[in-house]
């Protein structure tokens, strides 16, 4: 009897027309899966430009690689998004007034991105130098000896050898950058963490609302990482497994 | 230069070429001229800069100084020696097929992706046309059934005779291998080598680093003897394995025999 009253009044709070708060947690997981999509997206850009940096660039690029990912790598993440969020938002403003332009209020939405991106961006660029270094240089020879062209090569030799490597560490960066999401809350931005706080300190049903974001959180993980498993049996196709010969 | 077709064109043309790796100098000029048929083997002890003679040809090593020329056009160096035309230096690329020592396909595509890469990607070949060339030269090897394989799920000898049929898919002009039997087992020796004596009867242009002097002896044109860096002995097979000259040579016969 008990129990069932209490599961009704649960599916109440979750349902998805109001008074329930299902579509607002659903509206915040689906911004927190788009700025964890965006801050992996810009994290991959960056990691690639920034192992190819550390591997091949002059002294100058090298030095400037080595301070980002030690920095980026070295501070806690929330003390970074603090700093970076607002640095980004002010120093953006700045510039917009130096050229006599009104203030802007930056998205959270944009902000968030390209402060994660950031970081994301460091750890990326040396998963990615490691994966490159991980490619045998006969490989590499083998096309060069066959005039390819240089970036024809980084694109149909070095990138899909390398994937089978990367893949396990840009998975974990993926899973990184989705709970990662949840630090924006401390800057305002609606994603599923602030939200589920709003709902939960508004209807006092704590445990339910954590539990339905933690379950969330879950199904997102689980679902990623089927799908990069997938992904990486794709790029190791070729290979011979350990064991198998 | 002595070889045995003088009457045709130049294919490869080495001049007083120089090779050092830091203050370490490798090569310390040699020569060499091999005509369109010519099969010229370079022979030599472990170190004595075969590999990185023939690494020079195609530039995969930057020679310090000398001149690479191939079917008559040299190839354009800045005066450090490093290429100084990046498109000509493709181009004579895809005119000479290197054979490595340890294979080199690439892992992450089949044997037939493996032969149609650069001719349809590079080449701009039509794909139809780069298929048809492969499958009759993965027939010509003995790999007709291979052709959707996975190279790591190759034998050595099948990889390697992949391998030829890869470098003979882009059409070169000439053949360069690079010890293509030392990585082998010594049951698959033999497969690869008849590969490379096809070609050679074929009248293929080709140069060739090995270790097997009783073949070098068979499918030669040419031998040249390396040492240190230098050329120390060079001639037909006949004679430079029949009535070597310098005790080196007579050394190194002995100590490979
Ligand atoms: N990339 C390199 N950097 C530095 N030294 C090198 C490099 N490649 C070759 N060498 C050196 O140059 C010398 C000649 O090497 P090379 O590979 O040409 O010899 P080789 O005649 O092919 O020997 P092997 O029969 O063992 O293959 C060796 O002393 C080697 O250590
Ligand atoms: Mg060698």
């Amino acid at each position: 009897m008990i129990a069932g009253a209490v599961l009704a009044s649960t599916l109440d709070l979750l349902a998805l027309s109001p008074p329930g708060w299902g579509a607002t947690l659903l509206t915040g997981l689906a911004k927190s899966v788009m700025i964890a999509l965006g801050a992996f997206g810009l994290g991959l850009l960056i990691g690639t430009l920034g192992a190819y940096g550390k591997l091949y660039g002059g002294p100058l690029a090298r030095d400037l690689l080595a301070i980002y990912t030690t920095i980026v790598r070295a501070v806690p993440e929330l003390i970074l998004i603090l700093i970076l969020y607002f640095a980004f938002t002010s120093s953006i403003n700045n510039l917009l007034l130096s050229w006599g332009f009104e203030r802007i209020q930056i998205s959270g939405f944009a902000a968030g991105i390209v402060v994660l991106g950031v970081v994301q961006g460091a750890y990326a660029t040396e998963v990615l130098r490691g994966a490159i270094l991980s490619v045998p240089s006969g490989q590499i020879e083998a096309a060069r000896a066959m005039g390819m062209p240089p970036l024809m090569l980084a694109w149909r030799v070095t990138l899909p050898q390398m994937l089978a490597a990367a893949i396990p560490g840009l998975a974990n960066l993926w899973l990184i950058a989705t709970k990662d999401t949840a630090l924006l809350a401390v800057v305002g931005f609606a994603e599923l963490t602030l939200v589920t706080r709003q709902a939960a300190s508004t209807t006092k049903a704590f445990f339910t609302f954590f539990m339905a974001a933690g379950a969330l959180y879950l199904i997102i993980s689980i679902l990623s990482t089927l799908l990069f498993a997938r992904l990486e049996a794709w790029a190791r196709r070729g290979q011979v497994r350990p064991g198998t010969s | 230069m002595a070889n045995g077709n003088q009457q045709s064109p130049e294919a490869i043309r080495v001049a007083d070429l120089h090779k050092s790796f830091g203050t370490h100098h490798v090569l310390k000029g040699v020569s060499l001229t091999a005509h369109e048929g010519d099969v010229v083997a370079i022979i030599g002890g472990s170190g004595s800069g075969k590999s990185t003679m023939l690494r020079c040809i195609n530039f995969l090593e930057t020679p310090s100084s000398g001149l690479i020329s191939i079917a008559g056009e040299a190839v354009a160096m800045h005066p450090d020696g490093s290429p100084s035309d990046r498109k000509q230096l493709e181009r004579i690329r895809q005119s000479l097929g290197m054979v490595f020592q340890s294979f080199n396909l690439w892992t992450h595509r089949t044997v037939l992706e493996n032969l149609i890469e650069v001719p349809v990607h590079v080449m701009k070949c039509p794909r139809d046309v780069a298929i048809d060339r492969a499958r009759k030269l993965l027939a010509r090897v003995g790999l007709a059934e291979k052709e959707d394989a996975y190279p790591a799920f190759m034998s050595g000898g099948q990889q390697q005779r992949a391998a030829i049929a890869r470098a003979l898919c882009m059409e070169p002009k000439a053949m360069l291998f690079d010890e293509p039997t030392s990585a082998l087992d010594p049951e698959l020796v033999g497969e690869v080598l008849q590969v490379i004596k096809g070609l050679a009867d074929e009248g293929r242009t080709m140069i060739l680093v090995t270790h097997e002097m009783k073949f070098a002896r068979e499918v030669a044109s040419h031998v040249i003897y390396l040492h240190n860096g230098l050329i120390e002995e060079q001639g037909p097979p006949d004679q430079l394995f029949g009535a070597p000259q310098s005790d080196r040579l007579k050394q190194f016969l002995k100590s490979v025999a």
